[in-house]
């Protein structure tokens, strides 16, 4: 029998970048919040230390900071008549797990995601037609504009030490950055990184092909930084050991560095760790949520926390597997197209090529988790005229390198044997010698994309796994041609010895690692009908219930979601404590 | 190379170590020990590196040591880029692999029903890495039998065993009892990778083989001053890992 603990104001489940954000300006605005986390607390002072943190087959193979998929994974399959198996080892994303959550392991890229994606059938519908967008996507605009998240993407941008280049002040291109990008009130937090050779190298050649590159915003400090709330952050070392590790030098931005620390001073605020959330408890009338059940993982005993509020702030799958679990919301049927909990999950479509140089040094060990240049002339580019080439979304193009250690990274020109002194032979020949180049694609909604309960498998508390049901469509295959042939074009430009060209991705499939960038489940939109949770991040069903996270986007851009998440989490904080706790109910009349 | 050359790496020691089980535990060790090293002289261009003492087996039965000692002198042989396998323990890292949580299935969803499932679900064996090596190895060794004049895989060729670990990697072997050879072939490529360039205080990359062979530094990384200084020039520097620095 679970214990009842006593009421609070607010009950986090998870605490990342979200959590963290949600916890700290929910407190500060006197209500008493309890986070509930399901990994361990983490501290980078003690945990992410040199030497220890330098560690390639614990942090990036082992997968040390990541989900333990033994108690908790998805099933997965491509496609409605296919038997969905689980995921046994994580391999395509990488949720993290712990206190800091995913925000831990991040590179650090911080975008603005802007209306073409915001406005996205709308946009396509009046320059294209409504014919142009295929009877089974499902995408939709999300209910919010670029210019209503603008001071809150400024926010979160402060708040995580996010360096990089503007290029739209205030409706004024500026040499340098982004000339794409939507308009900015001001600067980014900090100047750019300083771009790595094959940056440098990645720059000239998209410049002389009339592209127009510029370096990639991440929240890698590029200097030493106070953020407006008083949290410091050391400079990036361009160690190398970014993605998938704790930052030594304090560089990433990471709510380790910023929010939770403040939130943890703060006496309305309380962190439970090793507390793994196992199922929102609803209202006997449906029309409210009362509180959370959770087992503490180090005892096995159960617990309900009752709270007025319940922010579900977890992975984005995580979210979407809770209101599956707890039946808040009508779970979605692609078949009668009925219920909206599962619907448009989203990923990310990929390509790369491997340039080899003979006599260059490239020193892959010398990088940030960002300093990378990109190119959007084929992304938020809306001159990018899509009608000839028949796909909707775009990619961003990027050349560099991201965490590229020996076990992992060790770049041979295709058709070298695999072992033996010819190998070795070839593995020093190039491994200074070869830079990469890739693409990050958007992911359209299908409506045979989703998640539901798995009828089969069970995790370690007995409960279904999510069954994510994804495969690229038509629309993806397009574009998956068109980025491999523009980033072969561009290599091959650049005149190599040799090229590994990239080759596009029809069929998703687990392994190996592609991208932690999981979006929908529980989308945000107009009205009940057509989403889960409405602008303001509400559940439509039970309005003391919100979810934070990427699981709220109606379909994947190119970019990666960090930016979008950071500024709705601060959206959502707003929300809460200026309306909603003066007006308990819908912040939106459905 | 006739099967009497492959001697040192595969036959004598195979033979003698288990006699050995009679004959005293103590004296085989040090005997395996120079004559490994020994050949490790008359073979490599290198110095090999400073075998000190045999570590011994935490998992690894005698064949299956046998097995993965020459396969990772195999794949990784003593030339002018690095010592051999053996000698810079990368049979040492997967016996420590094998034995340890991942090899025991840590992080893995080991809960049924298994079912054979589409390439693109990834792997779905009832198997932890430690009982597919010691499957794979089992079917590896009856292929290598049947095909060969009943010789296990150590005691192979070289030639032979190139034809073996071609035919694992191009899917051209399969097992007719065992798990299938190209995901137990799969696990083995990335041990042996892992064990050449993980850190060496997990038994392999000794004396930072695999990180030298390339030029990767290691565990020191403050590269803040390095970023411009060194575009397109090589950057050198001591190759320093974890237990150096603690």
């Amino acid at each position: 029998m679970a214990t009842k603990l006593k009421d609070v104001d607010v009950v986090v489940v998870g605490l990342g970048w979200t959590g963290g954000i949600l916890s700290k300006e929910l407190a500060e605005a006197g209500m008493k919040v309890v986070a509930l986390e399901r990994g361990n607390p983490l501290n980078p002072a003690n945990d992410f230390a040199v030497p220890n943190i330098r560690d390639e087959l614990r942090y990036v193979v082992r997968h040390e900071l990541m989900q333990n998929a033994q108690r908790d994974t998805l099933t997965i399959r491509n496609n409605i008549s296919q038997e969905a198996l689980p995921m046994r080892r994580l391999g395509s994303f990488l949720p993290g797990e712990g206190v800091g959550g995913s925000a831990t392991h991040w590179s650090g890229h911080t975008w603005r995601w802007t209306d073409m994606e915001f406005k996205v059938r709308s946009m396509y519908e009046e320059r294209y037609g409504k014919s142009f967008i295929p009877d089974d996507m499902t995408i939709q605009d999300w209910g919010i504009t670029y210019d209503e998240l603008e001071p809150y993407y400024d926010r979160f941008e402060y708040t995580a030490a996010v360096s990089g280049k503007a290029g739209n002040l205030k409706g004024q291109i500026v040499p340098g950055g982004n000339p794409f990008e939507a308009p900015r009130a001001r600067e980014y937090a900090l100047p750019p990184l300083t771009p790595i050779y094959s940056s440098v190298m990645f720059t000239d050649a998209t410049k002389n092909l009339g592209y127009h590159p510029f370096p990639r915003p991440s929240a890698n400090a590029s200097q030493a930084y106070t953020n407006p709330d008083g949290a410091h952050y050391g400079a990036c070392q361009y160690c190398g050991y970014c993605q998938r590790f704790g930052c030594e030098a304090n560089a990433k931005g990471s709510p380790l560095v910023s929010v939770i620390p403040i939130a943890m001073r703060n006496p309305n605020f309380e962190l439970r760790a090793n507390s793994w959330v196992t199922k929102v408890i609803k209202d006997s009338d449906g029309k409210k949520v009362t509180g959370v059940a959770y087992t503490n993982v180090l005892t096995g005993e159960e617990f309900e926390q009752p709270a007025n509020i319940v922010l579900l702030c977890a992975y984005a799958i995580n979210n979407v597997h809770l209101m599956l679990l707890s039946g808040t919301g009508q779970p979605y049927d692609p078949a009668a197209q009925t219920g909206v909990v599962g619907k448009n999950y989203c990923y990310q479509n990929g390509v790369g090529a491997t340039l080899f140089f003979e006599g260059k040094y490239f020193n892959p060990f010398i990088n940030a988790g960002g300093s990378n240049a990109t190119i959007d002339d084929f992304n938020v580019n809306w001159s990018f005229d899509r009608g000839p080439h028949g796909f909707i979304g775009g990619y961003n193009v990027a050349g560099g390198f991201n965490t590229p250690l020996p076990i992992g990274y060790r770049p041979v020109p295709r058709g070298t044997p695999q072992w033996g002194t010819a190998w070795k032979a070839a593995t020093k020949k190039w491994y200074q010698a070869a830079m990469t180049i890739n693409s990050s694609g958007s992911v359209m909604a299908n409506r045979n994309n989703y998640f539901d309960l798995d009828p089969t498998y069970r995790n370690a508390f007995g409960q279904p796994l999510m069954r994510m049901t994804f495969d690229y469509k038509d629309n993806e295959k397009k574009m998956g041609k068109h980025s491999a042939d523009l980033v072969n074009s561009i290599a091959k430009s650049m005149n190599p010895t040799r090229v590994n060209e990239a080759s596009s991705r029809d069929s998703w499939t687990v392994v190996p690692y592609q991208s932690t960038h999981n979006t929908g489940g529980t989308i945000m939109g107009t009205n009940p009908k057509n989403s889960v949770v409405n602008k303001y991040l509400q559940s439509w069903d039970c309005h003391n219930l919100f979810t934070v996270g990427a699981n709220v986007f109606p379909h994947n851009g190119s970019y990666n979601p960090t930016g979008p998440v950071g500024a709705l989490a601060y959206w959502t904080a707003d929300a809460i404590k200026n309306r909603y706790v003066k007006n308990p109910g819908p912040l939106v009349q459905a | 190379m006739s099967d009497q050359d492959s001697g040192p790496q595969g036959f004598a020691r195979r033979d003698f170590l288990k006699g050995a089980v009679v004959g005293g535990a103590a004296a085989a060790t040090g005997t395996v020990a120079a004559v490994t090293t020994a050949e490790a002289q008359s073979q490599s261009p290198q110095p090999a590196a400073a075998p000190a003492s045999q570590p011994g087996y935490a998992f690894l039965n005698i064949e299956e040591a046998a097995f993965v000692e020459a396969l990772v002198d195999h794949m990784i042989p003593a030339d002018e880029f690095s010592p051999k396998g053996t000698d810079i323990g990368v049979n040492i890292f997967i016996d420590r692999a094998l034995a340890g949580g991942w090899g025991k299935g840590e992080r893995l969803y080991m809960q049924g029903p298994w079912k054979r499932g589409t390439p693109n679900q990834g792997y779905q064996l009832p198997l932890a890495p430690a009982d597919l090596y010691r499957a794979g190895i089992e079917a590896t060794n009856a292929y290598c039998r049947k095909t060969y004049g009943g010789k296990p895989f150590d005691r192979l060729d070289a030639k032979q065993r190139e034809e073996v670990l071609v035919g694992l990697s191009g899917g051209k072997i399969t097992f007719e009892h065992g798990p299938p050879a190209r995901t137990f072939w799969g696990t083995v490529y990335q041990t042996v990778m892992e064990g050449m360039f993980s850190d060496p205080i997990y038994g392999g990359n000794r004396d930072k083989a695999g990180w030298k062979l390339i030029g990767f530094p290691g565990a020191v990384a403050v590269h803040r001053e390095h970023v411009e200084q060194y575009r397109n020039k090589p950057y050198t520097a001591d190759i320093l890992g974890i237990a150096d620095l603690s």
